[in-house]
């Protein structure tokens, strides 16, 4: 299979100009990491010193992951259902695009937003915390182990989020639907960040790569699973 | 039903587009089926037919979008087959009822977008010139969402003709314009027509499809009959000459009985008379020379115009073959 590189910069180009154009999609890229830092940085300054003991050896910044699970979850909604609800699909269907390029370009779209929210608002809530906690709370917190498991797990938390979205969005008129029912997909990723985070399951290296290894393997077949669910005659003419 | 395109057979290329009964159900809902004809290279073709007719779908299965259930077909010399779906949608280009613009895009930005996907060589120049065929080269950056729904129609129409396709498949093009904006539309096709451009259009206006095809379809889920407006016309209604006299004919049967070119004839009214003539080029002079023999004072003497609007009428709603009552 040949991919044309140019029909899926177009794509991607149109999508990026898309979403900083729409509100909604805007407000929802702003939301998750607002929800994911606010909390727990009030909780941070008003920690005192002594807190710092408590934090010492447990993976709080787990939690984080939570944005590259969340934002391209409602992304990916978008993707086909936004489509479909501007009745635009149907012009870019009748050109030569295959539907390997069109996913691809879509995943593209929300795949590096997503990567770039998920980093920036990571090193801001590092910064923040480094420069702005009380003694003693930045070095208990920010672990190098916490800081590479949130850059190598971010793009393939990510890039499952967005296979789950599109093939929600694929199956579902409506774009609204399609991101409550794709982010209520990500939930179980969510839980399994919130109980590492909490110590609930006791981080290993080994527990870290076997995770690592699921993901990456899930992210390949997400594709392939994805790939035909996208039916161009189901998307213009309905279920029959 | 099958009709071959009157230029199909002069182009090497073969047909611009054949159908051999081609079927398209959903489930157990037919959208339409049998359906046959053959469109030449630079032909104008018209596909009339009330609204679930199937014209849209067919639009939609020779745009290889849906899957034929049954027949065949070849559109710009390739058959519609899924293995020749990407090379079909780089010969041919569809403008669907709908505009389907990115309204959050300016009116560039979509056709750009539209250019990387036909990967068009040039596009700066490629849509510089759509935009000026369309008119609107100075609304080029506005905003596709804050358009009027008929320059949002002359957008679609510049998307279609990015790619300088061999077909053009135009689907409803006027539905919802305004007179002034459906003669911009009607003005630009025949602009593409002079250029030969293949023209698949799809309509309910029956003014506009005798205005601007050469051949019209009439579709109602089967192909009710193909052919040019006129001939269909004459097949459907025989040719009539309505005379005016003055002054009630004194014995109009043996005047008209005399006329070797009137098959038939019947009063309308005290002084109008209805004559079935085989060419009225033939009968009308005919007519004329008896009535002035006969010493009657002549009003006028007028072929009977049918349109298309009453062949259109007569074939949608004439039952389809499966309806036909069957002789017990």
């Amino acid at each position: 299979m040949s991919l044309s590189w140019r029909r899926i910069r177009a794509i991607l180009v149109k999508e990026l100009r898309e979403y900083g154009r729409n509100r909604s999609l805007v407000a929802a890229m702003a939301l998750y990491p607002l929800i994911f830092t606010v909390q727990p940085l009030i909780a941070i300054f008003v920690a005192p010193s002594a807190a710092a003991a408590s934090l010492t050896g447990r993976h709080e910044l787990t939690f984080m992951l939570g944005i590259p699970i969340l934002v391209p979850a409602a992304l990916a909604a978008f993707a086909v259902a936004g489509e479909r609800q501007q009745e635009t699909l149907e012009p870019v269907l009748e050109t030569p695009i295959t539907r390997e390029e069109f996913l691809l370009g879509k995943a593209l779209a929300v795949f590096l937003p997503s990567l770039f929210i998920a980093y920036v608002v990571f090193a801001v809530f590092i910064g923040v915390v480094e420069l702005f906690a009380k003694p003693g709370i930045a070095p208990a917190l920010i672990g190098t182990d916490d800081v590479i498991v949130q850059v190598l797990f971010t793009p393939l938390l990510a890039a499952w989020s967005i296979w789950v979205g599109i093939a929600v969005s694929t199956r579902s008129n409506d774009v609204r639907v399609a991101q409550q029912l794709s982010v209520l997909s990500s939930l179980p990723l969510i839980l399994v960040t919130i109980a590492l985070s909490f110590n609930v399951i006791q981080p290993s290296f080994e527990l870290v790569l076997f995770l690592g290894a699921v993901l990456l393997v899930a992210d390949i077949l997400g594709w392939r699973l994805i790939a035909p669910l996208f039916d161009r005659e189901r998307l213009i003419s309905g279920p029959h | 039903m099958t009709s071959q395109s009157p230029h199909a057979s002069t182009d090497k290329r073969g047909p611009a587009i054949s159908a051999d009964k081609l079927t398209k159900r959903f489930g157990e809902r037919v959208a339409f089926e049998d359906v046959s004809f053959e469109i030449g290279y630079g032909e104008v073709f018209g596909f009339l037919g009330p609204n679930g007719a199937g014209k849209t779908t067919t639009v939609r299965t020779l745009g290889t979008m849906l899957t034929p259930s049954s027949g065949s077909a070849t559109v710009a010399g390739l058959a519609l087959t899924p293995a020749n779906g990407v090379e079909i949608r780089r010969r041919i280009a569809i403008m669907p009822e709908s505009p389907g613009l990115y309204q959050r895009l300016s009116v560039l930005e979509n056709l750009q977008c539209f250019a990387d996907l036909y990967e068009i060589d040039d596009a700066r120049s490629r849509i510089q010139a759509v935009l000026a065929a369309v008119g609107l080269t100075d609304r080029a950056s506005d905003r596709s969402g804050v358009l009027s729904k008929g320059l949002r129609q002359r957008v679609a129409l510049a998307r279609a003709l990015l790619s300088d396709p061999e077909i053009l498949f135009l689907d409803e093009p006027t539905s919802g314009l305004d007179p002034a904006a459906a003669r911009d539309v009607h003005e630009l096709i025949g602009h593409l027509r002079e250029r030969g451009v293949t023209i698949f259009l799809t309509t309910h206006r029956l003014e506009e499809a005798e205005k601007l095809c050469d051949r019209v379809a009439i579709l109602n889920t089967t192909l009710r009959s193909v052919g040019r407006p006129e001939d269909l016309r004459d097949q459907l209604f025989a040719k009539t000459l309505r005379v005016v006299t003055l002054a009630p004919l004194a014995d109009p049967a043996a005047l008209f009985g005399t006329i070797e070119s009137v098959t038939r004839w019947h009063a309308e009214g005290q002084s109008t008379y209805a004559l079935a003539v085989g060419d009225t080029r033939v009968a009308a002079p005919a007519v004329t020379r008896a009535l002035t023999a006969a010493g009657a004072d002549v009003v006028s003497i007028a072929e009977e115009q049918h349109t298309l609007e009453d062949v259109y009428l007569q074939l949608v709603d004439e039952p389809r073959p499966a309806e036909e009552p069957q002789p017990k």
